[in-house]
Formats: structure tokens, sequence, C-alpha cells
């Protein structure tokens, strides 16, 4: 009986994102938002600065709350649950912030023990093998569980805040530009950590980045999202949803514009040096 | 011109209803949050590592700069005395205005206006970092609560420290004073004492301490309220620990004076024929 139910849900989303509307100050943010991810699935959210990426991540988990519209999560409506629910839910998430936010007071041991300390009652010996398991996971020495975040590189922060997304085993990663401020090397390993972390947990991660390269080597589909004031009056946000490879026969111009990194008009809508 | 002068009118009305909406809407955000901190205080306590940084900051590192603060005032109100009081040939009686000067005012004023600059305005920068960096959002995602994690270790130290730093620059006020009365102006020891026992009361430390813990709980959450909702940037925090400073400022002085009337009248209900009796006496 149990095994059946697993098996329904699996066929349905993970994740389903319905005619979300998130307004900051008057001003619209994410319009009409609807998407559904799948179970395993490595979903890479493109596009340019300010167009909602990191609202529509944080709306995921709560911890944005939308003007308008839904946001389900394995059948439970996340902006609808109580406190005590939303923190059960928010426990089968990892997230990897965009420049790590460890927490500056404590050590990187203790930031990586804290979900674990949150909500186990493993002991701490335990709690320090796991520690070192996920340090080691993500390819850093033992020895950097007693320095601070300040002590150490943008890469090796945003190594510890994967290990600390994925300590409690989550269902989810959620990651918030994993590659932006590191150098092409590093921005690498962290992709290939993007990688083995899905296979060797069965994770469903969304990744939010400007990276091309990033978003086609580790996603299975891609989408595109341009900012909400710049778009005419019925288009739809997502410009672009499908798979990475096939992103740049896209007909939409502003989709290839992205892709390719070329200024285009934009320099000319900013009305950069109009004066000379 | 009728015309510009309506607009004129109506462009000032609708700055002035701005104001008052905004100051409606902060007061609204600042009792929520204290509504929410409550909950949580007695919901459940912190872990003791989060409870015990926190006293280390608000008592430990604040002691110093409360007990010198207090040397000085007790010292400071000796010095502005003396000559009024020796004009009047009661030079004795310095130590009971120094004394009462500072048990029912000045210790618990200064003592809240050190802890407002020195913890508060901390308070607000750490939190405020936390938020623009995104680690409130972290602890959020985590599954901690940031009101419980955050704010209510920090109002429990406020609440449970600044009687006990209170009563530190109560004492170091009294040394200071006793130490410039009494060795370098050279008042008589034995009046000094007699005349600060006499008219300084138990009712008098109590109101004192009582007072202290509104003004500590009032500081914490004004600080930890401000950084909590710190706007982005460096700006942001800046402003964040400015304002935490000066609007618990502010609020220690309301608070101090509705606290006092309020005191009186129980005094005065409690025993009405005291005032007449010293007067008498």
């Amino acid at each position: 009986m149990m095994h059946a139910r697993l098996e329904a849900d699996d066929t349905q989303p993970l994740i389903e994102v319905d005619n979300l509307l998130v307004k900051f100050d008057g001003q619209t943010i994410l319009r009409d938002i609807g998407l559904s991810i799948p179970r395993g699935e490595t979903l890479a959210l493109i596009g340019e600065s300010g167009c909602g990426k990191t609202v529509l991540l944080k709306s995921l988990i709560g911890l944005v709350n939308p003007t308008h519209g839904d946001v389900i999560f394995d059948g439970q409506n996340i902006h609808r649950l109580n406190d005590r629910q939303l923190t059960k839910q928010r426990i089968r998430f990892g997230f990897v912030f965009q420049n790590a936010a460890l927490f500056d007071s404590m050590t990187i041991g203790q930031n990586v023990a804290f979900p674990l300390k949150q909500h186990t009652n493993k002991p701490l010996s335990e709690i320090r093998d796991i520690v070192f398991q996920h340090l080691k996971e993500v390819g850093l020495p033992e020895s950097v569980v007693w320095k601070k975040p300040a002590e150490l590189s943008g890469g090796m922060r945003k190594r510890v805040g994967l290990a600390r997304a994925l300590v409690l085993k989550p269902d989810v990663v959620l990651y918030d530009e994993p590659t932006t401020g590191l150098d092409p090397i590093m921005s690498d390993v962290i992709n290939e950590l993007i990688l083995r972390t899905r296979s060797k947990y069965p994770v469903t991660s969304i990744v939010v980045t400007h990276d091309m390269r990033t978003a086609q080597k580790v996603a299975d589909r891609m989408i595109m999202m341009y900012p909400a004031p710049r778009l005419k009056d019925a288009e739809p946000q997502i410009l672009y949803d499908g798979r990475p490879e096939e992103v740049e026969d896209c007909p939409d111009p502003r989709v290839t514009q992205f892709v390719r990194g070329e200024a285009g008009q934009r320099i000319e809508e900013l009305g950069a040096f109009t004066g000379d | 011109m009728l015309a510009a002068i309506q607009l004129a009118l109506f462009n000032w009305l609708a700055d002035w209803g701005a104001v008052a909406i905004d100051c409606v809407v902060a007061v609204g955000e600042l009792t929520l949050f204290a509504w929410r901190t409550i909950v949580w205080t007695f919901g459940r306590l912190p872990k003791r590592e989060t409870l015990l940084p926190s006293f280390y900051q608000v008592g430990v590192m604040s002691l110093p700069v409360v007990a010198l603060t207090g040397t000085f005032i007790g010292m400071v109100l000796a010095v502005q005395s003396y000559y009024q009081f020796r004009e009047l040939g009661l030079e004795t009686r310095l130590g009971a205005v120094i004394n009462m000067s500072l048990v029912r005012e000045l210790g618990p004023v200064l003592a809240a206006t050190m802890l407002a600059g020195r913890v508060g305005s901390a308070m607000a920068a750490e939190l405020g970092t936390m938020r623009v960096t995104e680690q409130i959002d972290a602890l959020t995602s985590m599954g901690a609560n940031p009101i419980h994690y955050l704010v209510v270790p920090r109002v429990l130290a406020m609440l449970l420290l600044i009687p006990a730093l209170t009563v530190m620059a109560d004492f170091m006020g009294f040394v200071g004073g006793y130490f410039y009365s009494v060795i370098i102006i050279g008042i008589d020891k034995h009046f000094y004492l007699y005349n600060s026992q006499v008219f300084v009361g138990s009712w008098d430390i109590f109101c004192g301490l009582f007072k202290s813990v509104f003004f500590g709980g009032v500081i914490a959450l004004v600080s930890c309220h401000q950084g909590f909702y710190c706007t982005a940037g460096a700006e942001g925090v800046g402003k964040a620990a400015t304002n935490a400073f000066v609007y618990s400022f502010v609020m220690i002085l309301v608070i101090d004076l509705v606290l006092n009337i309020g005191l009186e009248r129980v005094y005065m209900s409690l025993w009405p024929d005291a005032i007449v009796s010293i007067g008498g006496g």
C-alpha cells in the first residue's frame, strides 16, 4: 500500500508554482509565474539581473511571501502552512546562498553542524563525524573546522555552504548563483560538485545563475526569465522553458541575446554616454 | 492663485499624513515584533550556547564602561553641588543629594544610555549585517526561527542584567561622590554617610531598579527591530545602528517620565504621610 502511494507520488511534480505574483513597494517582480518541477530534475533559472530569479527561489521556501499565487511542495501549499509545518518542510530543502551566508560568529564546524544540532538528537561525536564527512565530500580538509568564515576564500565558503545545505540530506537543493565571483576553475569545481551531489543523493536541484557554462553543464532543463516591468501587456515572464542545448535555437531574440551575452540595444536603452 | 494655494495646502496635508501613517506603521511593526518576542520567550527558552554569548556581551563587556560612567557622574555631582550647598551651609547634606540623584535617576538612566550606545547599536549593526548578508534568511531556511534564535537571547540578557549593571553604576557613583566629597573636599565622613543613609531608602533603590528593567527591554527590542528590518547595504546597517541608539534614548526618557509619575502616585498612595514626615524631620 505504502509502495503504491510512493509510486503515485513519484509521478507528481515535486514543486508546482501556480500563478505567482510578487510585488515589492508596488513594483511587480514576479508576474503570473507558473512552473512544474519533477522529482530528480536539475533546473537552471537564468535571466538578467533584477528579473526575479532569487525572489522566485526564496518564494519556493517561504522566505518571500507572494502577493498572490501558490507554491505547492510535495502536495502542500508552502504559503498556507503554520510555523511548525513550514519548518518541517523547510528542512527538506538545502539552500546554497549567493555569498554562502555562513554565520560569522561561528566556526566552519559549527556552521555545518548547525542544522544537525537544530533538528536531530544525534550525539556530538556523530555530528562531528557527519561534519567531517560532508566537508570531505566538498573537498575541504578537516583543519578548516576551527576556522571562521572570514578566514576562507570565496570558493571555500561556497563549498562550506554546500556542505551545510546537504547535511540534513534534503530532497531539494536550491543554489543561488553558485559560481558568481569565482575564477573559472573554481566555478567548474562548483559545477562538478553540483553534478556529484546529484549523482550521490537523489535530489531535485534548482540553480539560479547568470553563467551559461554552469547552466549548460549541470541542468536537465533551463528556464529564462525576463524583468516584469519590461514585459509587454500579456507577455509571459518566462521566455524560454526547454532543454539547455536547444536554447540558442529559441526564436525570441531576447533569449539568444542573453545566451550569447550581447549588449545589443541595451546600451541605448540604458542611455549611457548619451551626453557625449 | 487660489489653485496654487490649494495645491500647496493639499501637499502639506499629504506630507503630514504620510508622516503620521509611517509613525503608525512603525509602532505597529514594533508592537508585533515585541509580541512575537514575548511569545517565543515564554514558548521555548533558548539554548545555553545562544544565551551565554549575549549575557557575556551585555553583562561582562559593559561592566567597565558602566562603572567608569558611574564613578565620574558621582564626582561631577559632588563638584556641581558643593558650592551651592556650601552657600546654604548644607554641605554635609551632599551625600543625600548625590546618592538620591544617582539611585533614583542618574544611575538607571546613564547605565541604560551607555548600554543603548554600546550594546544596542552593536545589536542593530550585528543583526543588520546578518540581514544584509542573508544570514537571517539562511537561519530561516534551516528551520530555525530567527526571533527565537537571535532576538530572545538578547532581550533576556538585557532584561536580566541591566538591574545588575544599574547597581554597579549606583555603587561606583557612590564611591566617586564619596571620594570627591570626603577625600578631596574634606566633608565630614560621618555626616556624609549619615545623610546618605537617612535620605536614600529602599523605595528609591527599588524605583531605580524597576525602571532599569523597562529600559533594558526597550533597548533590546528597539535595537533588534532596527537590525532585523535593516535596509540593504552598508548605509542601511549604519542607519540601523544610529536609529537604534536615538530611538532607544528617546524611549528611555519617555519611559522614565511615565514611570516616575506612576511610581510617585504609588508611593503617595502607599505612604501618604511620608513627605510630611521627612519635611518635619
